[in-house]
């Protein structure tokens, strides 16, 4: 089991350094810090001093990869990839733009990403499994088919109008609660209310089907058919049987989720004003930072990797002959 | 005045898909195997009507293909007469580069299309929806709704505007049954082969086993009843409103279509031969080989796909600032940026059905008419082309279909994070941006956004809708589930 995990922690960390090789070649060769310097100075006429005066403030006026000015390890330690890119090992992400610490912001902001995250994946799983589970146990009446017509439908609907519907049913046209804002978990419960909720709708349509499925192919199979032979009723059969067998691949499948929750989502966060993970990403595309742009894709690199190998411990857990692979 | 067609990139690769199609259709029907799935496809009303509201959708997406340029200049007369047209002189090309749709907008709408407006209105007013400083006829200046420009401008009278619309209704309903009733007579004396259309029709609208023609029927009707009704309300009015600088949202929406149809299309293509290559490669030769290529897309399938698109757009932005001078047109920037974004949804996509193909692969492999053929020393290439290529073809149908609805939803967001299509580019994601903050305006605009809804519900629903049919149709026996992703895959499927 040791072997397996480091085995597993290794080749996280393989894909942990080409995701940083990647960004760093998208970031540095593709774009050279001197087409960055002049996006950031805008316009065509920037003279030559203005790059190199903006390059040296960010620490870009090195080579990139290989220093032969510089003496022993610092030939590959005062270079552009190793200052930018694989300090992020370290959690040394620089700073942004605007000058800011960004590992500090990436810390002070995770709180109210999660905020909305934890609510919306705890009560979405209850909730979806529960409605998969009672689609099962009507499957093929009048009601399964109108609710599989509308969740159809609901996934047709793009995320984008759920927010801004709901937005304007509850905030301006009831009045229930603030259109957006923040202010921690308890005193600005209010605040959270809304977001959660639509989370909750926009997610329910992908996840219902594909557990309604699960349940499905379920009840197909024989230790359903041997329950039913010794008399179990209906009613037993799911709980008891279908429920608990159909609960594996769903949570072995949802463990990958748990550390992106960190990431918060983007468009939540952005229309409800909350000052998480998610708006943060959207604020640098914006900006065009490309320092935390670069952060947060290591950043959530390592979290579904991390997500990745949870997984896989899980499995294990549930199933033994994984273990023997 | 003579007309220059203008192949733009995405112009050609969605012309490509259209051959590509075709010659597909035409191989599958002589052979009885690949034409069976279909069939069943066929028999399912849901997905035939589905597969009619698609044919529309790409009917105005492919007429919004064909670019060209008005040359201003006319040619020689001389030159003209001599039966060639050799550019005397400099040719003046327009800068505007315009599509058939286009036309086809300007003709049934007429001056209603495009920009006609000064700022909002509301669907079918004929009075602006801002308040403007009108001077009076006896010189005095008061503050009002003044009238539209196009909108509603044949009336004498605004009073008389309800009667009239509800005229036009009904000359559109009309009209449109009319259409319909022509098209059902085409298609009987087509299927009866020109004797007895009543009989074909009577058969036609009875279900026979074979096709399930009634709803495809009746979806014709709603299509041909809601376009006969945007041409007689749409060339009078704004039927759906105008936007906050007073283009007609019916021609925006219209015009989004392409948009919306060359990224859920386009980014399968693209992905498509790396995905089937890789996969099969994969499975097929085990070894580093295999090694390599998980590695390559479990490393991919790590980024958060959204910062992988944002950081590929802004970089392509930077690439298209800095070579300002390699694009002539705004337009042509615009395609450019179009096809960055499909190439790169589509980096980002090959992975699920890469891994997908990797594991079928590995399955078939061992299977015995594989075995043989390695055993009568067919090249491997050949194996791979030959034996396993087409055992894996359901897979890729199936992945193909289903992914269309969820890159024309992930354009919308793309599109609000600031990483989409270009913001001058007419699309679904660019419409709903324009329009989310006048939402709290009072009262509401809320036709931009209502317009995007309902074009945007009707191609991803009937999308979705088809797709389950053609997964039920090719695979019935497996629910399509990706396989699960995982850090090392296991050697053996």
């Amino acid at each position: 089991m040791t072997a397996y995990l480091l085995r597993r922690i290794g080749y996280g960390l393989l894909v942990l350094i080409g995701v940083n090789l990647i960004t760093f070649w998208l970031f540095f060769k593709v774009n050279t810090p001197d087409d960055i310097a002049r996006i950031q100075l805008g316009g065509k006429r920037i003279t030559a001093d203005a790059i190199t005066k903006w390059k040296a403030e960010r620490g870009y006026d090195k080579p990139l990869l290989y220093n032969s000015a510089a003496q022993g390890a610092a030939k590959f330690t005062n270079t552009i990839y190793f200052e930018k890119s694989a300090a992020m090992f370290a959690l040394n992400f620089g700073q942004s733009d605007d000058g800011r610490d960004i590992w500090y912001e990436i810390r002070t902001r995770a709180g109210p990403s999660l905020a909305i995250q934890v609510p919306v994946f705890i009560v979405g799983l209850a909730l979806y499994v529960s409605f998969a589970l009672l689609l099962a146990l009507f499957r093929g009446t009048r009601f399964d088919l109108a609710s599989q017509i509308l969740l159809v439908v609901m996934m047709s609907i793009s995320g984008l109008f759920y927010i801004i519907g709901g937005q304007f049913l509850f905030s301006k046209v009831w009045r229930l609660v603030p259109v957006s804002g923040y202010d921690g978990v308890m005193d600005g419960f209010r605040f959270l209310v809304l977001p959660v909720m639509i989370g909750l709708i926009a997610g329910i349509a992908g996840s219902t089907r594909l557990y309604r499925t699960i349940f499905i192919e379920e009840v197909g199979k024989d230790y359903v058919r041997t329950a039913r032979a010794k008399g179990m009723g209906e009613l037993a059969v799911m709980f008891r049987h279908v429920l608990k067998n159909g609960m594996i691949p769903i949570l072995t499948g949802v463990v990958v989720v748990i550390p992106t929750l960190f990431m918060g989502s983007l468009l939540t966060e952005s229309f409800f004003g909350i000052p998480g993970l998610g708006s943060y990403t959207i604020e640098a595309i914006q900006a065009q930072d490309f320092g935390i742009v670069r952060s947060m894709v290591f950043i959530g690199t390592v979290l579904y990797v991390i997500g990745l190998i949870a997984t896989d411990i899980s499995y294990t857990l549930v199933d033994p002959r994984v273990r023997i692979e | 005045m003579s007309i220059t067609p203008v192949f733009l990139k995405t112009d050609l690769l969605i012309w490509l898909l259209v051959a590509a199609v075709l010659w597909y259709v035409l191989h599958a029907r002589r052979h009885p195997h690949l034409l069976a799935p279909w069939i069943k496809v066929r028999r399912n009303g849901i997905a035939m009507a589905c597969a009619m509201v698609l044919a529309t959708y790409a009917a105005i997406g492919l007429l919004d293909s064909l670019h060209f340029r008005v040359t201003m200049q006319p040619v020689a007369p001389a030159a003209q007469a001599a039966g060639r047209a050799p550019p005397t002189g400099k040719a003046q090309l327009s800068v505007e580069v315009k599509s058939v749709l286009d036309v086809l907008i300007g003709v049934t709408l007429g001056q209603m299309a495009g920009k006609s407006e000064k700022t909002y209105s509301a669907p079918l007013a004929t009075h602006s929806f801002a308040k403007e400083t009108v001077e009076r006829a006896d010189g005095t200046q008061a503050r009002e709704f003044p009238r539209l420009t196009s909108g509603g401008a044949h009336l004498k009278d605004t009073a008389d505007a309800g009667a009239d619309i509800a005229k036009r209704s009904v000359a559109g309903l009309a009209g449109g049954f009319v259409l319909w009733s022509l098209a059902c007579l085409g298609l009987c004396l087509l299927i009866g082969r020109g004797k007895q259309p009543l009989r074909a029709w009577r058969g036609l609208w009875r279900e026979p086993a074979y096709a399930p023609w009634r709803p495809v029927l009746i979806t014709l009707l709603i299509i041909c009843l809601l376009a006969a009704l945007a041409v007689t309300l749409g060339s009078r009015y704004h039927l759906f409103g105008t936007d906050k600088v007073g283009q007609d949202v019916l021609t925006l929406s219209l015009k989004s279509i392409r948009t919306g149809l060359l990224i859920g299309t386009l980014t399968t293509m693209v992905m498509l031969p790396f995905a089937v290559l890789a996969g099969l490669a994969a499975g097929y030769f085990k070894g580093w080989v295999d090694d390599v290529i998980v590695y390559v897309y479990t490393t991919l399938s790590s980024i958060p796909s959204v910062l992988l698109i944002a950081a590929a757009v802004l970089i392509t932005q930077v690439y298209i600032d800095t070579h300002a001078d390699d694009f002539q047109t705004t337009l042509e920037r615009a395609d450019f940026r179009l096809l960055a974004l499909c190439i790169i949804l589509g980096v980002t996509s090959w992975t699920g059905l890469c891994r997908l193909l990797r594991g079928e692969a590995l399955k078939l492999r061992e299977l015995d008419y594989i075995q043989a053929a390695q055993a009568f020393g067919v090249a491997r290439l050949r194996i791979l082309s030959r034996h396993m290529l087409p055992n894996v073809m359901h897979l890729v149908t199936i992945s193909a279909v289903m992914d269309f609805s969820g890159m024309v939803l992930a354009e919308a967001v793309l599109s609000y994070v600031g990483v989409g299509v270009d913001p001058t580019m007419n699309s679904f994601g660019t419409m709903i941006n324009a329009a989310r903050f006048e939402i709290s305006r009072e009262p509401v605009v809320w036709w931009l956004l209502a317009a995007a809804f309902f074009f945007m519900l009707a191609l991803v629903l009937a999308a979705n809708l088809f797709a389950d049919a053609v997964q039920e149709a090719f695979d019935p026996r497996r629910v399509m589930r990706r396989p699960r992703p995982r850090l090392m895959e296991p050697k053996r499927a």
